[in-house]
């Protein structure tokens, strides 16, 4: 299979660093709680600018962006559909200028809808005009990759990847594993074996998964996926499950109890690995020093 | 007939055979109370026990609820002539600053697959609206959702907002969504927690006793 030129680069320096959470860093510069995170790229660019540096000073080679629900459907929600492209623009260049002077790259982030094809809360076709509308203002902003990320329905998730290889950008897809048995489905109930078998046939450059369950689990999940793909395997995992303790979230994986399962996960056959919800950081910053202080 | 017909179409989510099959019942004379009882809750049940055993996952609850409730839709006018009470009655939203709606628009399906009325409140919504669907509308179940754990610290005001209206008593409550766990429902003083939507169904059960 044809590696496009800039994953092939990557996954010859392999182990890559990828960025941890976002929500979270952003919260701790003032996000109030129930508000647009995405909205920021317009309101309060520096913070996000900040928030991206961090992760980039930790030692991320790669950052994503401040666009996960940065499409139309989700940002309905706060009545910010109009400003779709624009939030997209501002947060791939917001990234990219966080990265100036470094050799970190940016993979723009798009999530899901949030709309369920399968109870006809949405069209395909509906479907394919948001993620292209955004995928498109990302590269426009200067994204180097897309990662599509967070996914559960395999669909949606090739619908998303055929708006965004439209750019011309690689592209990543990722899914969530966090339920069934042994958490080895997404909630829709696909395996790691069949999220390869659509996404490589959709074009799919990096093929991953995060969030939904601690490291730990995705050991398992990293072999599967290296044992269906020749595709190179992206892995960002939770800080474990949240306790709520005096009315915030509290995540109890510590960083180096995180970093501690990350060269289980890269002999797995992660090519990519970083951090999803309740990371920070300091977590990136504990892999670096796991995965390369012997070097 | 064969009712079994019946059973197995919202069991394998066929919208169609299962709207076409109850009809045909219902002409050759059945009761609409006996084809619910007897066979549309089974079915569902079936599907909520084909979930927990790991055979069954979203998109087949889905389907089954929707085939659930297009059958349902002949049956409601008959019971509702004959004076026949749902199950119970369910009020439901994503509590305050919470959009996610995904989790409680499955969870709405299969409580009106399990023969619940649902009064759905939709997302983002405050405790004066879940007490007045009490008061007003005499929900016996308040169940809330949400995704965030940013947002479900507002599980535990609804519940004290509950309290300070004086409807706490004459209501159970229960709590589902990605970050929730059941000792986090201990700690506010839920009444329920499912961390699935078939579970959902049996706890709702159970707290109104059917």
């Amino acid at each position: 299979m044809m590696h496009h030129p800039l994953i092939e680069r990557l996954a010859g320096e392999a182990p890559v660093l990828i960025d941890g959470a976002w929500g979270t860093q952003m919260q701790a510069r003032g996000l109030p709680i129930g508000a647009c995170p995405d909205a920021w790229n317009l309101t309060q660019p520096a913070k996000v600018e900040d928030v991206a540096r961090a992760y980039v000073n930790a030692g991320s080679r790669i950052i994503l962006t401040n666009t996960f629900g940065a499409n139309r459907f989700v940002l309905a929600r706060h009545s910010l559909e109009a400003q779709t492209a624009e939030i997209n623009r501002a947060g791939a260049a917001l990234s990219k200028r966080a990265t100036e002077g470094t050799p970190a790259l940016v993979f723009a982030s798009i999530g899901p809808s949030g709309k369920m094809l399968i109870s006809d809360e949405v069209t395909e076709d509906a479907l394919r005009d948001a993620f292209a509308e955004q995928a498109q203002a990302l590269a426009a902003g200067g994204a180097d990759a897309i990662v599509i990320e967070t996914m559960s329905d395999l669909d949606e998730a090739c619908i998303a990847l055929e708006a965004a290889k439209a750019t011309g950008l690689p592209v990543v897809v990722s899914m969530t594993y966090d339920s069934g048995k042994d958490k080895g489905r997404t909630m829709m109930g696909v395996t790691p074996e069949q999220a390869v078998e659509r996404l490589e046939a959709a074009g799919a450059d990096v093929i991953g998964a995060n969030c939904g369950q601690g490291i730990e689990g995705y050991v398992q999940i990293a072999a599967r996926l290296r044992q269906a793909t020749s595709l190179p395997v992206w892995i960002k995992a939770n800080a474990g499950l949240p306790e709520l303790v005096e009315g915030r979230a509290v995540y109890r994986t510590s960083a180096e109890q995180f970093a501690s399962f990350a060269p289980a996960v890269v002999s797995a056959g992660a090519t990519f690995i970083g951090g999803c919800c309740g990371s920070s950081p300091d977590f990136i910053q504990s892999l670096k020093k796991i995965l390369f202080s012997q070097n | 007939m064969d009712i079994q017909t019946l059973y197995d179409a919202i069991v394998n989510g066929n919208a169609k055979a299962a709207r076409a099959v109850t009809q045909q019942a219902l002409d050759e004379g059945m009761d609409p109370q006996t084809l619910l009882d007897g066979t549309m809750i089974p079915a569902m049940d079936e599907v909520g026990k084909r979930f927990e055993r790991n055979e069954y996952f979203v998109p087949e609850l889905l389907i089954a609820a929707r085939a659930m409730k297009s059958a349902l839709e002949l049956l409601k006018p008959l019971l509702v002539a004959k004076g026949a009470e749902p199950v119970g009655k369910v009020a439901i939203g994503t509590v305050k600053g919470d959009l996610h709606d995904i989790g409680k628009n499955l969870v709405a399906a299969m409580l009106e697959g399990g023969g619940f009325e649902v009064i759905d409140l939709g997302v983002d919504v405050t405790p004066e609206k879940f007490i007045s669907a009490v008061k007003e509308r005499g929900a016996q179940v308040v169940a809330l959702s949400a995704l965030l754990t940013t947002t479900m610290s507002n599980m535990k005001g609804t519940i004290d907002a509950l309290s300070e209206a004086g409807v706490r008593d004459q209501v159970k409550v229960i709590i589902g969504g990605a970050p929730v766990t059941q000792r986090f429902a201990d700690e506010i003083g839920a009444d329920g927690f499912s961390d699935n939507a078939s579970g959902a169904v049996q706890m709702a059960r159970k707290l109104v006793g059917a």
